[in-house]
Parts: structure tokens; sequence; C-alpha cells
């Protein structure tokens, strides 16, 4: 991860396995931090539907299942581009880790070009929480406004915090293409798209929480 | 800071350490060594010291009179709120760890380096652009949420520098986030041949544990910090209840990051006093594996306390119940360490060199903090004493009395290790006198303020409340004279200070067979092979080892 690229093993390690192990450790610890960050914001939401059940059944009715789902399947597609561009570099594939790497890059922005659609639409409709929020569809219950309004606060800000590490992850991404196409990885040196990979997969599972926390609040049998 | 190397009175052959290695100012503010990062911090962390004693001066000047009269409401407000946030974020989470354990810890391990060097410069870095929003945030007009940000004053109507301070905390949580991911990995995978688990420096083990609660509570401040920022940025109802918040769910978050947090500013500082109390009694610790352990219970049942500041919202009773229970339950592994120490001092052939003298400081004080935090976690007295002085007095026993107390005895304690030099041993013991004399004649009056009803965050007071207030502002000048000896004759030892050696204490530890100061990679002979013990000391032994 942080490591100078001159030689396979940095000066402060003894040997490849201690700099690779250290490296594994670290994102662990990373995705754990990542977590904790996100689960802030679950509690938050489960805190909010059990107080609010209404305000949740209603509010999720104005998202886009269609556009949500699939989102799910892009992402998950993109978990598959992910981990056999992986298992190129470890086995020293350099054509098809390339073609791996356009390849989620791509179904990344897929995701993110339908996010931007959702979040326009939610403009049009006065959905996006602020002085312009208003609620004009069908009603379950009787949830006031200001709570289907924190609905949506919540829908911003967790696929607003899922997208941006999608975007942050698409920056790595597009530095490791380039790591790619200077022939930089070998089955000696494939460390830092396994990481990424490790760091790929985790903003996909959050999204696979986040979907039917979201969406699907009024979808059960 | 070069100009040390280029002195003419050091042996013309001295070897290169990490301090002469390079001279540039690039090549310390871009640094990987993690010994300059030490250094970077110890400098910028003493920066923010003495900004936030600055405030609790302010503080104390305004309480010297029952009257309201040196500082308006607003003011205090504000000089407790900076007081608060500089010294929690700025000075005490990254105190210890970012400096000493920064410095040694890696040493300790027998390794070059932490795994992530440049993640460690990284965090420092973080910590700077926090810092300078910090001080813009004074510059600005300062902030006046208390270091807390309750909601909805936070979110709706404190008119103050709120976002940016904010901003300011994130940034030096990613910065303390980083520090402890690194030392996880490094104590993991960077351990020396034959350093097992159960050879590792309790200073080790301390800041182990501390970095679990650095890597998984942190985080949770930071998004509760966002949503905050989000709130009162855009008008948004998250925390606030008139638009639908429960302000509430927001104390339950701060306080599961910001209990656990109190033990990042304590655990290190065990670490510290568990270093020390072998070296100056001549005696192996006493219960080494309890004191490891201990350290590891006091993080993970210090998850699990957070209820404690909630007695008094709307948590239920049931609840508080738990939270009582398990707040009790954490005194234990603290008591333990303590029970060690005090038995490590049994028979031992003790001497009071000053970090001997912190370090028993500490004990006593830190019994004093723990135990008056028993009194807080029974759910009865707690509503007697919620936000009043006894409080204020109780947190501060263990922050100012335990954990600063520990910053300075490890400072002194490896002073002669990071710089070469030795700093003048009588005026250090008198400073650690004053510190301790002041600290008790500022903060035990406290106590009785608040069992009388005093409340905290008030700039004025009933007259009866005056002459214990008059003695705390007159112990706070004390203690304040014995901190700013401090830096006056430490960087008095770099120029004129005698040459330390390599282990000036007779000290045992890795950081200890290495020169003083060390070489940019630690070892210059190569990892080293690790046969003994930890504190394989011995009493017969002299204390002119080096």
């Amino acid at each position: 991860m942080a490591h100078s690229s001159d030689g396979l093993v940095a000066h402060h390690f003894e040997d490849l396995e201690q700099q690779t192990e250290s490296a594994v450790l670290g994102m662990w610890l990373f995705l754990a931090q990542e977590v904790m960050f996100f689960g802030g914001l679950f509690v938050s939401y489960l805190v909010y539907r059990i107080k609010f059940p209404d305000a949740w059944a209603t509010a999720s009715g104005a998202l886009n299942v269609w556009q949500g789902g699939g989102n799910t399947v892009v992402l998950l597609v993109s978990s598959v581009t992910m981990a056999s561009s992986v298992w190129c570099a470890q086995t020293g594939r350099q054509r098809g880790l390339k073609l791996g790497l356009w390849l989620t890059l791509i179904l990344g922005l897929t995701f993110l070009v339908v996010k931007y659609f959702e979040y326009k639409d939610k403009f049009f409709h006065h959905l996006i929480p602020g002085a312009n929020f208003h609620w004009t569809g069908p009603v379950i219950g009787s949830p006031t406004e200001g709570q289907i309004e924190l609905f949506f606060v919540l829908y911003f800000i967790m696929t607003g915090m899922h997208a941006l590490h999608m975007i942050i992850g698409a920056g790595i991404l597009i530095w490791i293409m380039a790591l790619a196409y200077k022939g930089y990885f070998s089955p000696q040196r494939y460390m830092k798209v396994e990481l990424f990979g490790f760091y790929w997969h985790f903003v996909d599972i959050v999204w696979v929480f986040l979907f039917p926390l979201l969406y699907l609040v009024q979808r059960h049998g | 800071m070069s100009s040390i190397a280029a002195r003419p009175d050091v042996i013309p052959a001295a070897p290169k350490n990490y301090i002469n290695a390079k001279s540039t100012l690039m090549s310390w503010l871009f640094t990987t060594d993690h010994k300059r990062i030490a250094v970077l911090y110890l400098i910028s962390i003493t920066i923010f010291f003495g900004m936030g004693g600055l405030f609790a001066m302010l503080i104390r000047l305004e309480l010297i009179t029952p009257k309201g009269d040196f500082l308006t409401g607003d003011m205090y407000n504000k000089a407790f709120t900076l007081h608060g946030v500089i010294m929690v974020f700025f000075f005490l989470i990254p105190s210890v760890p970012a400096t000493l354990g920064n410095f040694v810890l890696p040493i300790m391990v027998g390794a070059k380096d932490l795994a992530f060097p440049k993640i460690n410069l990284l965090s420092w870095w973080l910590y700077v652009f926090g810092g300078v929003m910090a001080i813009g945030v004074v510059i600005n007009g300062g902030i006046d949420t208390g270091w807390t940000f309750y909601p909805p004053y936070s979110t709706t109507y404190a008119a103050s520098n709120v976002t940016l301070a904010i901003l300011a905390a994130f940034m030096a949580g990613f910065s303390s986030i980083f520090t402890g991911l690194n030392f996880i990995v490094t104590v993991h995978k960077m351990r020396a041949p034959g350093m097992t688990w159960f050879r590792l420096p309790l200073f080790v083990w301390a800041h182990y544990a501390t970095s679990i609660i650095q890597v998984l509570g942190t985080p949770v401040i930071a998004i509760t910090l966002v949503l905050v920022a989000v709130e009162r940025v855009w008008g948004v109802g998250i925390f606030d209840p008139q638009l639908g918040g429960d302000p509430v769910l927001f104390q339950h978050l701060f306080w599961f990051y910001s209990h656990p947090a109190v033990y990042v500013m304590i655990l290190p500082g065990m670490g510290v006093i568990s270093e020390v109390i072998p070296c100056f009694s001549r005696k192996r610790i006493f219960g080494y594996e309890f004191i490891a352990f201990s350290s590891l219970a006091i993080a993970i049942i210090g998850f699990l306390v957070w209820g404690h500041h909630l007695y008094v919202s709307t948590q239920s009773t049931y609840a508080g119940l738990v939270f009582s229970l398990l707040s009790f339950l954490v005194a234990v592994p603290s008591a333990i360490k303590v029970f060690n120490w005090t038995a490590t001092l049994y028979k031992g052939q003790i001497t009071f060199e000053a970090p001997m003298l912190y370090a028993m400081g500490f004990i006593g004080l830190f019994l004093v903090g723990g135990l008056t935090g028993l009194i807080l976690a029974s759910m009865a007295n707690d509503i007697h004493f919620h936000d009043t002085y006894f409080v204020v007095a109780h947190f501060h026993y263990v922050m100012v009395g335990g954990m600063v107390m520990a910053y300075m005895c490890g400072l002194h304690f490896w002073w002669p290790k990071m710089t070469g030099r030795m700093y003048p041993a009588a005026l250090a013991s008198i400073a650690a006198i004053l510190v301790f004399v002041g600290f008790n004649l500022t903060f035990f009056p406290q106590f009785i303020l608040g069992f009388l009803g005093m409340p905290r965050r008030y700039h004025q007071y009933v007259e009866e409340f005056q002459v214990l207030n008059v003695m705390s502002s007159a112990g706070a000048s004390i203690l304040g004279i014995g901190y700013i000896l401090q830096p006056f004759y430490l960087v008095w030892s770099l120029v004129k200070g005698p040459v330390a050696g390599m282990n000036p204490w007779g000290a045992k530890g890795l950081e200890w067979q290495v020169p003083s100061p060390p070489p940019t990679f630690n070892f210059p002979d190569g990892q080293p092979i690790v046969v003994e013990e930890a504190y394989s000391y011995t009493t017969e032994e002299s204390h002119s080892g080096a």
C-alpha cells in the first residue's frame, strides 16, 4: 500500500512474506474502520426506522426499485470482474488483468451514472431535504412530512457516502490500470490489485445492505 | 533541529543518527522515519498544549471572583469549549501514542520502522491540517458548544464556528485511526525473532489495546460529526427534535466513541508507567500477564460503558443499570494495574529520578481519579453529581493527573534516547513536584465544589464558593509554572546537556540497546534477536549500565 516501488521488498521489511502479510492485515483493519464508519449511519437508520415506520414505508416507495436493483446487479458483476482481475494478476495474465480492470471500471461508472439519474429524479420531485422538500406521493399510515424528509436525509447521506467511496475507488482503479499498462504487476508483485479488490468488494457489500434497507422497506411478503 | 548535529562539542566521529542523517526542512516535513515523525508530533502537540493551557488560564482567571467580570458569559463558553476541543483532540489523544509511541514502539518490537511509514506521515499531516483548522476556529471567533458538540444547540442555535471545529476534529480523528492501524500491524507483523507476545514490553500491549479503540471507535464519531455538520449546513433534521430528529441518538453515538476515547487518553499512559516503575525499582514487573490482559480488558469493556454519560438523558433505567454495572466492571482491570505497580515497588531498589517522581504521582492521582469514577458510575450519585465540578475534578484527575503526568514521565524517561542528551535532574524533579502539588491544589477543591453543588460551565457562582475557587486558581498557577519550566530546561539540554549515552537509566528493553539518538533504521547491527523476558532487572545491578 505505502511502499516504495524500487524492488519488491520495502526497506523496513525483512522479506516479501512479512510485507504481504502486513499489507493484508492493514487493509482488513482499514475495512474494519469502514464498517464502523458506515455502522454509525446504519444505527441512525435503524433507530429512526423503528421510531417512524410509517414514514419509512411511505418514503421508500418513491425510490426506483428497478434502478436500485439494476445497480445492485451491476455492482455484483463488477465484483466478479474485480475478482478475476486479482486472479489474472496473481497468475501473470496481463491481458486478462487489463480486461478485468476495464470491465470493473466501466461497471463502476455505470453505477454512478444510474445513481446520478436517480438523484436528478429526486431533485425534480422536491425530494431533496431542505427548504424545497415537499412530499406529494401516496402516504402509508400517518407520517409527518418531517419524518419523511428524515428518510431522505439518511438516503442521501448513506448512498452519498457510498457513492463517494465508489468515486474514490474509480480513481484508484484508474491508477492501478496505469500501472498495469506499464507492466508493473507480476505473480510476485500483485498486492496493489488484491488490496484494491478488498476495498471494491467492501463497497459492493455496503450497497448490498443499502439496497434492501432503502428500496425494499414495504416490499416484503 | 539540524543544528544539533553541527555542534562542535559532539564527538567528531559521531555516527549518523536519525537527527543528523539529513538536514533540510523538507527532509523533516516529508520524512517517513517514525522517529522524525515522533519529533514532528512532539513539537505540534506542545504548541496545542500551550494553546489549550492558555484557555484554561482564562477559565481560572474568570473563576477567581464570583461575579462574571473578567469574561462575558459568551467568551467564557468559548474559553472552556476551546480548552476542551484542543486538549482532547489535539493534545491528549495524540500525546503519548503519536510522540513516545511513534518513537519507541517500533524499536521496542525490534523493527526498522512502523509497518506503513508513509501512512504514518499522512497521519501527521492530517493532524496538521486539523490543527490549522482548529487555529482557524480560534482566530475566527471560537466555538461555544462545549467539546461535546451536543445538538440541538450545535446544529441549530450556536452561531459560532461549529462546522469548522467539526472538520478539525474529523481530521484529527483520521490521523488517530491511521496511527492505531499502523501500531496494530506493526505489533502483529514486525516483531523481531524471539520477541514473542509475552516478551513485549507492556508499553506495547497498552498501545495495542489503545489502537483497537482508535480503529474501531474513531470512525463512529467521524460519521456522527459529519451528520451534525450536514444538519447544520443544510438545515435538515437529524438530531434536532423540532425537525423530527433525536438528540439522544447523538449522545449515544458521540459517547460510543468518546467514552472509549478516554481510554485512548489513559491506556498509553499506563504503558509508560509500566516501563518506568520496574526500571527505577530494579525489579521485574509484578504480574506481567495481568497487566497485559488488563489493557485489553479495558479496551473491550470500555466499549460497553458509554451509557453512563446518559443517566439523566432519556435513557431507560434498565439500560442505565446495565451501564452502571459495566462501568464498575471496567474499574477492575484498572485496579489490577495499580495493585501490580505497587507490588512491583515492594522490596525494590527504588530511586527517585524525575520520571519516577512522575510515575509515583501518576499512581496516586490516577487512583483518586479512578475511585471517584466509581462514585459517578452509580446512578443515584450521578444524578446529584451530573454536570457539577465533581465530574470536572474526576476526569481531570484521570486526564491531567493521569495522562499528562504519564506523558511527562515518558518524555523525561525517553528524552535521553530521543535527543542523546540529559536534562538537569534537579530542575526536572522540581518541575515534577510543582506539577504534582499544583495539580492537587487546582483540582482537589473542585471535588468539594462539585459535592456542594457548583455546576460546571458557568462563569459566575455564589459567594460561598470563592475560597475554594481561589485555591483552585492558585493551584493552576503553580501547575502552570511546573509546565513552563519544562520546555526551557529540555531545550537547554539539547545545547548544553551532558551526552546521555546508550542507556543512562540502566533500563531493559531493545530501545536501550541502540545508540542515543538511534540511527535511521534503528539497529546498526541488523535485526536484533531477543533471548530474554521483558524487565529482566536484578536488584543488585547498579544504575550506571551505560
